[in-house]
């Protein structure tokens, strides 16, 4: 049985690896656990629970930033948040009922580690974009901090981009700093009712050469599950593409207004689409339920299996053709069509070979990851897209630069690293 | 400023190091000697110079991989170089070093406006990506100055920023691709036409690694729309303070402008005799704001920013009719850096970042230390990220001077540490700031970015003596100090 640490201050943390090394003990290093099914599972005797390590330690909203410790939940960032009428630009999803857990328990430390981002990541980066600095323990048991509270630093390696990402195999992120934004005025959503899946892609494209400038492109073929946020657009039972558009009132309505008439025009040739309107609150839960994934969260898919993959946007019908040749799936098309997340019927290996098969016939290639499986296929699966050798080897130099006796998250990313 | 002593068993080896590595890069790709070096001695920070051992000018990826493997094995050090216009010494050569440039890598490979990018070579210049896709209505985003001659190599080299960094980000934030060549010669493909490539994100650790971590042969840039259209007001404010009190008040006003540009009087009125922008000569801060994106939304907004301004106390208030106006508003700020070299003989480029809030305490502060130095100071500054560029006037024939504002520098940037700032916004470390990096950091903290190198380049060819002040070997650094204790904090509740 898995002992668990629980340390509360930033020095109990340095205190629990130094321990760790000494003992040549591996840790699974956790937050609230909320996407402990997310990677490799992770052999360890023992677990470094950073719950106890919570609170914002400094929010200065005219300066557009935030700093809390790691294991700070994130409904607690995003209430302080949005009572300044601010928000995190990347739009951190919340996978725990993806995973089978509650909603609202992620930490901030979690949503870094796993470099999240949701339906804005297109327009606004990811998560790795916006922390700004840390502290954290490495797997050495130092403690070292690197970035700093200001968007523009270039002072030494940009660390935080090592850490976001690193999913807790190079270090334990103690505290972050992260960089807000102002949450828009208004937010609508022009909902394309009948939008054919091998449209979709150049539609989106289409109102970005329009300037409209878009802040959620998503689709889904709404075959047989549904996005269960929409009454609407549930009752719909179609293919829909959604396209979000943020800012002031006025802007916003010139630019539905402009989108909806280039789409007609580029496009009633192809299709015969019907426009819908979501506003403000519907537009909210419908990008809410998109970035976490809520499709697969239903009683009929919820023990799916689950991928992810990160493509080029005009990949995107390719790919789901040729998946189509190798199994029967749903999927959901995010980020412009630069990802697409798709989920069946629970497989031996989940399907990975096909998938990866799939991504080598692209153009332009990309990267496939298993975001959802039972634990014994996510050990002899990979979950990650496997990296060249030369790009792996330079992988396990740093691993074993940061954390030289593996004792930090364990197998987490690859059985090696 | 110490650089690392040079390698007499290399220099003693130079002819034969010489035709090893024309041997790789035959024609006219390696330079040794005569005045073709001189070109090379410095880069865009003067104060310094040294020749190189060697240029070399490799064409294709297969000749920088085998350069790099040849100096591995000889032991030669290799500085990268693009247009060299860095401000902090980033391509400064060193005696006993190659300095490897990347000019002859100057195509742009694929524009795929479908899916929003571009695959260049690292030595086309920032510029030339933006009008390369110009007609089709986008853009590459970050905006530094020296865009017109600045490669993107380079701009990946040092995270390069610009005016446009508040609402568009940096190089950091517009990248979805980099090939690079270790100093082991191993290529790698780090991302791709997509985002988040799954392992580390290594295409963010190279981004601002000063030519440290590896040589950047190909690079996939997003491009963006262009907004729709951009408008500007001119601002001018009776203290610096009232001008720090505006960007404060539009920020948490929740408008994240394209630009936000503050110059104070000594910068305003060396730009006004420089390039006659027309700006007021009565104020103590100007700020330029700009708007972009829908017509409807910039008017909203700009209209919002005169309100504020009014509010903050601004005594002039205007707004770009036209785009001839809105270009002449910034001609003045574009052109801070020649109108203040018209009237020193030299200066130098400060570049701390600090909270947007701290912002009138530290011109204050800075306008003390030009008094202690005697030395006078103008300050241009992207308030709205609270990158900070005093430029601080020197005569580099007068004895001691340049030591002095160096010195004085030195001041300004501990000061932008001790608000919460740092010592860098985007121009880089290079060996200006080298041995200013125990203010920022710990030893403990500059120890984990030295094994980060070590993973890439384990003894220490690329780029020494730039950005650490202390050089340490791996092995060294790769030593644990292990203390067996007991089990942590056995107070603690456990499960």
């Amino acid at each position: 049985m898995a002992e668990v640490l629980r340390p509360e201050t930033d020095a109990q943390v340095r205190e629990a690896v130094a321990w760790a090394v000494a003992e040549e003990t591996p840790l699974e290093i956790v937050g609230s656990g909320s996407k402990r099914g997310f990677g490799r599972p992770v052999d360890a005797a023992h677990v470094l629970d950073l719950s106890g390590l919570s609170g914002i330690t400094s929010y200065e909203p005219e300066e557009l930033v935030l700093s809390a410790h790691a294991g700070t939940p994130m409904a607690e960032i995003e209430a302080a948040l949005s009572e300044k009428n601010q928000m995190l630009a990347f739009e951190p999803p919340d996978f725990g009922p993806l995973y089978g857990g509650e909603a609202g328990r992620g930490t901030i430390g979690g949503v870094l580690a796993c470099n999240l981002s949701g339906p804005r990541r297109f327009a606004a980066g990811a998560a790795r974009d916006h922390l700004l600095g840390f502290t954290a323990v490495s797997g050495r048991g130092e403690a070292f901090k690197a970035g700093g509270r200001v968007v523009k630093n270039v002072t030494g390696y940009d660390m935080s981009k090592l850490m976001a990402g690193s999913f807790g195999t190079l270090g334990v992120l103690t505290e972050v700093t992260v960089r807000v934004v102002p949450a828009p005025e208004t937010v609508r959503t022009v909902v394309c009712l009948g939008l054919p899946v091998g449209i979709y892609q150049e539609t989106f494209r289409a109102a970005v050469a329009a300037a409209v400038e878009p802040t959620g492109l998503a689709a889904y073929g709404g075959y047989e599950i549904e996005i269960p946020v929409v009454q609407r657009i549930r009752d719909f039972g179609g293919e829909v593409g959604a396209f979000r558009l943020e800012g002031p009132a006025k802007s916003v309505e010139v630019r539905a207004a402009r989108l909806k008439q280039v789409l007609h025009d580029e496009f009633s040739d192809t299709f015969d689409a019907k426009f819908d309107e979501l506003d403000q609150t519907e537009s909210e839960s419908f990008w809410r339920g998109v970035g976490n994934a809520e499709l697969f969260t239903t009683d009929k898919a919820r023990d799916w299996d689950l991928w992810r993959l990160s493509i080029a946007p005009t990949d995107s019908d390719h790919a789901s053709n040729v998946l189509d040749a190798f199994f029967k799936y749903e999927l959901f098309v995010d980020w412009g069509a630069g990802r697409i997340l798709f989920g069946g019927e629970p497989a031996e290996d989940a399907h990975a070979d096909h998938v990866r098969t799939a991504l080598g016939y692209l153009k332009s290639g990309g990267h496939a990851t298993l975001v959802r499986a039972p634990d014994d296929v996510r050990r002899r699966v990979p979950v990650f897209h496997p990296e060249p050798e030369a790009l792996a080897a330079l992988s396990r130099r740093i691993k074993e630069s940061f954390d030289p006796r593996g004792i930090l998250n364990p197998g987490r990313m690859t059985g090696a690293v | 400023m110490h650089m690392p002593e040079p390698d007499s068993a290399v220099l003693a080896e130079r002819d034969d190091i010489i035709a090893g590595l024309r041997s790789l890069v035959p024609g006219e790709g390696v330079i040794a000697g005569g005045t073709a070096l001189k070109a090379y001695e410095t880069d865009g920070f003067t104060a310094y110079r040294q020749p190189p051992f060697a240029v070399v000018l490799p064409e294709t990826v297969d000749q920088v991989a085998a350069v790099l493997r040849f100096c591995q094995a000889r032991a030669v050090k290799v500085v990268p170089r693009g247009a060299g216009t860095s401000l902090s010494g980033g391509a400064l050569p060193l005696a006993d070093g190659i300095l490897l440039g990347l000019s002859r890598f100057n195509r742009i490979l694929d524009i795929d406006l479908a899916n929003a990018c571009a695959v260049v070579q690292p030595g086309v210049t920032n510029l030339a990506i933006s009008e390369a896709v110009d007609a089709d209505g986008y853009y590459y985003a970050p905006d530094p100055s020296s865009q017109i001659v600045c490669t993107i190599g380079g701009n990946v080299a040092e995270n390069s920023g610009g005016v446009h960094c508040l609402k568009y980000g940096l190089t950091t934030n517009n990248l979805l691709g980099l090939e690079v060549v270790l100093m082991n010669g191993d290529v790698v493909r780090l991302g791709g036409k997509h985002f988040d490539a799954p392992g580390y994100d290594l295409m963010g650790v190279m981004t601002g690694s000063e030519g440290l971590l590896g040589v950047i042969t190909e690079v996939t840039v997003r491009l963006l729309r262009k907004p729709e259209a951009a408008q500007a007001l001119l601002l001018g404010f009776g203290a610096n303070a009232a001008a720090g009190d505006c960007v404060a008040r539009v920020i948490s006003g929740g408008i994240v402008p394209a630009g936000m540009e503050m110059m104070d009087r000594d910068a305003i009125h060396a730009a006004e005799e420089y390039c006659h922008a027309g700006y007021p000569r009565d104020v103590a801060a100007l700020l330029i704001v700009e708007l972009d994106g829908p017509p409807v939304e910039i008017d909203t907004l700009l209209t919002r920013v005169e309100g504020i301004a009014a509010q903050a106390g601004a005594t002039h208030i205007r707004r770009s009719r036209n785009e001839v106006e809105r270009l002449a508003f910034w001609a003045g700020r574009k052109a801070a850096f020649p109108a203040i070299g018209r009237i020193s003989p030299d200066y130098i480029v400060m570049d701390g970042t600090i909270p947007r809030g701290r912002l009138a305490e530290v011109l204050v502060k800075t306008a003390e230390f030009a008094a202690q130095y005697e030395l006078r100071v103008a300050n241009v500054f992207h308030a709205g990220d609270g990158n900070l560029h005093p430029m601080i006037m020197y005569d580099a024939n007068k004895p001691g001077d340049l030591e002095k504002a160096e010195t004085m520098g030195a001041d300004i940037l501990k000061l932008c540490v001790a608000v919460g700032g740092v010592l860098t916004g985007e121009h880089g470390v290079g060996v200006e700031k080298r041995d200013l990096m125990g203010v920022m950091f710990s030893e403990d903290d500059l120890n984990h970015q030295q094994r980060l190198k070590c993973a890439f380049d384990p003894d220490g060819r690329l780029n020494p003596g730039k950005v650490f002040p202390t050089l340490r070997r791996c092995a060294e650094l790769g030593k644990m100090h292990i203390h067996r204790g007991q089990m942590p904090f056995p107070d603690l509740p456990r499960f």
